[in-house]
């Protein structure tokens, strides 16, 4: 038991305090949340454009936007981001965060763009007849009435976008290790122990994902009380 | 100010406007009455191309809105349109909601618009909602800061789609009383509606609509003393 014990003690040392090892772990979360908080909002530029593209009046936008979503939803991250990265950046000096911001937000674009499509459906057509009704273009129609309401209407569902980049965003480790998945892996490969560190980083993004999940349903009920005002 | 000719509306294979021709005069109030499915809500609202006709032509001032060339936004203006369903913006501050399109297509300045929106606010009695979001008021409320919206935009026409359809009984005269001022300011207003009170009072043309046709036109007086059509005899026996 007390050998079982110590074991444990030992690895926890040579992980984290030994040289200060857990300024890799501390860097690696911050990678990490860096990474998919910019891919979230890039990836939302994208999706919003997208979205206007799929209910667009014109056959081409639709067509363009149509494939870009069929082609990122119908590969793997992983492929997506070593192309991008030994293909398209492949002769470019690049930080590798940034190819990474490049690469999920591409990736995530294609999904936040269904959900703000659904999020524009989502709104009574009553709400664009009025504004159109009104004199209003269909583009201020859209910007100033139907945009508003959809993003708020989305908000929850970003949230949790969010949150499954910030899983999703370990594939990183393809082209750099310096997420937290990296920090483990640099661990590992001085102390050739698996355990703790893996466990580790499941342990800190269990929790940081907790973290998130609880904010995001608080920020939820708020808005949700605020529309019974 | 209003000249329909030949209008026909069809969704899919359905036809709902089976020929239209209609004249109304600047300062006329027309009542279109009829049951369910008769195409009154259609015929209104192809009047503001929220529905586009499938044959047929329309003049708005001497203007063919029909005629694809046509600047839609800018006939718009000139014609204002209330909802059933009120259709507030439900983000936006009552305020806001009246300065809008002022604002965006007039191009008024804040100061301005929102001077005259609280003058309309006055006008309905709800001058002390400026500040308010549509969800905290009332059906009537809300309609009647529909109509102070359309009103903003300084139209020469106002279309009403079954304004009180979706009220509670209350709160019904409080938005007649509305539109009611505005006839007597000499709107030109079409109004569709289950009131046959209001219409009697108000409308100076009762149209009753049927079967994609308008069956009978008259006055209140002839048309709900002494109809003669078989349909408008029948509809009136009951709903009088």
């Amino acid at each position: 038991m007390s050998s079982w014990l110590m074991e444990l003690g030992n690895g926890l040392v040579s992980t984290f305090i030994l040289e200060n090892r857990w300024k890799w772990f501390a860097s690696g979360l911050g990678y990490t949340l860096l990474i998919s908080f910019f891919s979230v909002l890039l990836g939302l530029v994208i999706g919003v454009l997208m979205a206007l593209g799929r209910l667009s009046k014109s056959k081409i936008l639709r067509g363009i936007s149509g494939i870009y979503i069929d082609i990122i939803r119908g590969t793997p991250t992983m492929v997506q981001l070593l192309i991008i990265y030994f293909i398209i950046f492949a002769n470019v000096n690049i930080e590798k965060w940034i190819v990474g911001i490049i690469a999920f937000g591409i990736n995530s674009g294609a999904y936040i763009a269904e959900i703000v499509r659904g999020g524009i459906l989502s709104v009574n057509i009553g709400q664009t007849e009025a504004g159109r009704s009104l004199g209003l273009t269909q583009r201020q129609t859209m910007t100033h009435i139907i945009m508003p309401q959809a993003m708020k209407n989305i908000l929850p569902a970003l949230g949790n976008e969010f949150v499954v980049l910030i899983k999703e965003t370990a594939v990183i480790g393809m082209i750099a290790n310096i997420d937290l998945v990296g920090a483990a892996r640099k661990v590992q490969s001085l102390t050739y122990d698996y355990l703790i560190p893996l466990l580790s980083i499941a342990v800190i993004y269990y929790v940081v994902i907790k973290i998130i999940s609880l904010l995001l349903s608080k920020l939820e009920k708020t808005m949700r009380k605020a529309d019974k005002r | 100010m209003i000249k329909v000719t030949g209008l026909k509306k069809s969704f899919d294979n359905l036809e709902v406007l089976k020929g239209i021709d209609q004249h109304i005069e600047k300062g006329e109030k027309v009542v279109v009455i009829g049951p369910s499915g008769s195409g009154k809500s259609t015929f209104l609202r192809c009047l503001n191309l929220l529905e586009i006709p499938t044959d047929g032509e329309i003049l708005i001032e001497d203007e063919c809105i029909t005629d694809p060339k046509t600047n839609v936004n800018k006939i718009r203006e000139k014609m204002g349109m209330v909802f059933q369903q009120f259709n507030l913006f439900p983000h936006l501050k009552i305020i806001d909601n009246i300065t809008l399109a002022p604002i965006k297509v007039k191009k008024k300045s804040k100061e301005e618009a929102e001077k005259r929106a609280l003058e309309l606010l006055k006008k309905v009695g709800l001058e002390d909602k400026a500040q308010a979001y549509p969800a905290q008021l009332s059906g009537g409320q809300q309609q009647r800061i529909a109509i102070a919206r359309a009103l903003a935009m300084e139209p020469d026409i106002m279309l009403f789609d079954e304004p009180t359809s979706a009220l509670d009984p209350e709160m019904v005269g409080e938005v007649l009383a509305v539109m009611k001022d505005l006839a007597d300011a000499g709107m030109t207003m079409v109004v569709v509606t289950h009131e046959m009170g209001f219409a009697r009072e108000v409308a100076s043309r009762i149209l009753f609509m049927d079967d994609g046709y308008i069956q009978e036109e008259g006055t209140p007086e002839e048309l709900f003393t002494n109809p003669k059509n078989e349909r408008t005899k029948l509809f009136l026996s009951k709903v009088l």
